[in-house]
């Protein structure tokens, strides 16, 4: 599978620009360093061949930025809850999945979109590569098929990609586009991933183990809310943790019955449209595993009212909104798992 | 000094059309049920949001209970068919995260089921003493 380069992408955006087709990209920008890069918007040509950067740090879910768009105007930002003017947008297989929920859920007018897949290798997680690599990192190329680290103080190391794959690629539910105009590179099939692997495991302790297990990852949450602003379902206008009546409103934890309710409500305010992009746990800058609460409501859905990936199709309906006759009842469901177990 | 004897907080949210009124004939009918079960009547039982499940936990209940009518019998044709998805779910998540999953549950109890619902409470309330204080998901400000 040959890879999909940087150039290939502004090539693609440029020449759909220049015929008129879009008058603004949504893309992935350069940042500081190799690794750091951002999602960006893009409004011309020139831009794109200063910024645009699309490689293995290119891991941002571009989805959400389609529902709300913020654009400087002569110094004063101004908020286009839908797209005025054609965007193109590249979406790597996950993000189609997110594209294909909000447009279920009527986030954004397809019309004024252009989605171009792109090809995923798997994206790579910097805080593996620190890890290995060690203080002092100068710089990353992940252009070869090995990632080739640059130090300061252990000199230059050869990792092999697969030790560095981000957490949701290792788990890669699925190489396949399920919403695009058009193809860069290749697309794959859904994947039988090992994805609940983990959940079984968390599943499989005494509550007590469990317990002990979440009190020590959640105690970690300083509130800073990235998980909810990057998460592509949370997408509410009024959001329960902006409002100072609830009791969640943005501030710092003060106990731990708050960290476990935070992470509750936004776990359960997109189950069973929660995609598993894996957003969540890679911005959080205190790595707390959030994708294992949102795979766990995923698993039960699954086991429970039958298998449903949500975003798979436009117009699906979502699990939790609706219902059948015979639906397992909330007290067998632990019988259940005891059997499993 | 003397330990007070340990009382459970009992939340019952129990919908207007068939667990209250179940709740109002196991009344009629001198049937005894814990004095520790709190009732909060709802119109449906598919009015309780989760929130308020975890508001319960916080402001000190040891245990939440829903009643509902049976699934075919909801007053507006198909709110506990939703209850029964949402709070199937939220349970699983709670025991999940290592809160004992005998605290939370689900019961259907009709308008003519009294001594259902008597029965149902006197069990629940002692499942939940036997398991004592809700410490996992309690919150120290809220502490009388």
């Amino acid at each position: 599978m040959q890879k999909i380069t940087t150039e290939q992408l502004i090539e693609k955006a440029a020449e759909l620009m220049n015929e008129g087709k879009v008058a603004s990209v949504l893309g992935w920008e350069k940042g500081e360093f190799g690794y750091d890069v951002t999602p960006g918007i893009f409004g011309s040509v020139d831009e794109l061949k200063a910024k645009f950067v699309y490689g293995d740090f290119s891991a941002a879910n571009l989805s959400k930025y389609l529902v709300k768009k913020t654009e400087m105007v002569q110094g004063q930002a101004l908020v286009f809850l839908k797209t005025e003017r054609k965007i193109l947008i590249f979406l790597k297989p996950c993000d189609s999945y997110s594209f294909n929920q909000l447009l279920t859920e009527h986030r954004f007018d397809r019309e004024k979109v252009y989605a171009v897949g792109v090809q995923c290798d798997g994206m790579v997680d910097i805080e593996k590569v620190k890890k290995i690599a060690g203080d002092g990192l100068l710089s990353v190329d992940t252009s070869g098929n090995d990632v080739v680290v640059k130090t300061l103080y252990n000199g230059d190391m050869k990792i092999a990609k697969a030790d560095v794959l981000a957490e949701r690629c290792v788990n890669c539910k699925s190489k396949k586009h399920v919403a695009y105009d058009e193809l860069l590179g290749e697309t794959g099939e859904v994947i039988d991933s090992n994805r609940f692997d983990e959940v079984e495991r968390i599943e499989k302790m005494t509550p007590d183990e469990r317990f002990a297990f979440w009190q020590n990852e959640l105690s970690k949450c300083i509130r800073c809310n990235a998980c909810r602003d990057a998460c592509p379902a949370c997408t509410c206008e009024k959001c329960v943790f902006d409002n100072p009546k609830s009791g969640v409103e943005n501030k710092s934890p003060a106990n731990s019955f708050e960290e476990k309710l935070f992470h509750i409500i936004r776990a359960y305010h997109v189950a069973g449209r929660c995609t598993d992009c894996g957003e969540c746990s890679r911005v959080c800058p205190q790595n707390i595993p959030l994708h294992l609460l949102n795979r766990k409501f995923i698993k039960d859905i699954n086991e429970f009212y039958g298998d449903y990936q949500a975003g798979a199709e436009v117009g699906s309906r979502a699990p939790l909104v609706d219902y059948t006759v015979n639906d397992v009842e909330p007290g067998e469901v632990f019988d259940r798992g005891d059997e499993n177990a | 000094m003397q330990m007070k004897e340990y009382k459970p907080l009992i939340v019952a949210f129990c919908c207007n059309w068939c667990s209250y009124a179940g709740a109002d004939l196991a009344g009629n009918n001198r049937l005894n049920y814990p004095a520790e079960v709190k009732i909060i009547r709802v119109p449906c039982s598919c009015r309780v949001n989760p929130m308020f499940i975890l508001r319960a936990f916080q402001r000190g209940a040891d245990g939440v209970i829903i009643c509902g009518c049976h699934p075919g019998d909801c007053h507006y044709t198909s709110g506990n068919y939703y209850t029964r998805r949402r709070m199937a779910t939220l349970f699983s998540m709670l025991d999940y995260l290592g809160i004992e999953k005998e605290r939370t549950r689900v019961e259907w109890v009709s308008a003519a089921e009294g001594a259902k619902f008597a029965a149902t409470m006197n069990d629940f309330v002692k499942t939940v003493a036997s398991l004592g204080e809700n410490k996992r998901l309690e919150d120290l400000r809220c502490k009388r």
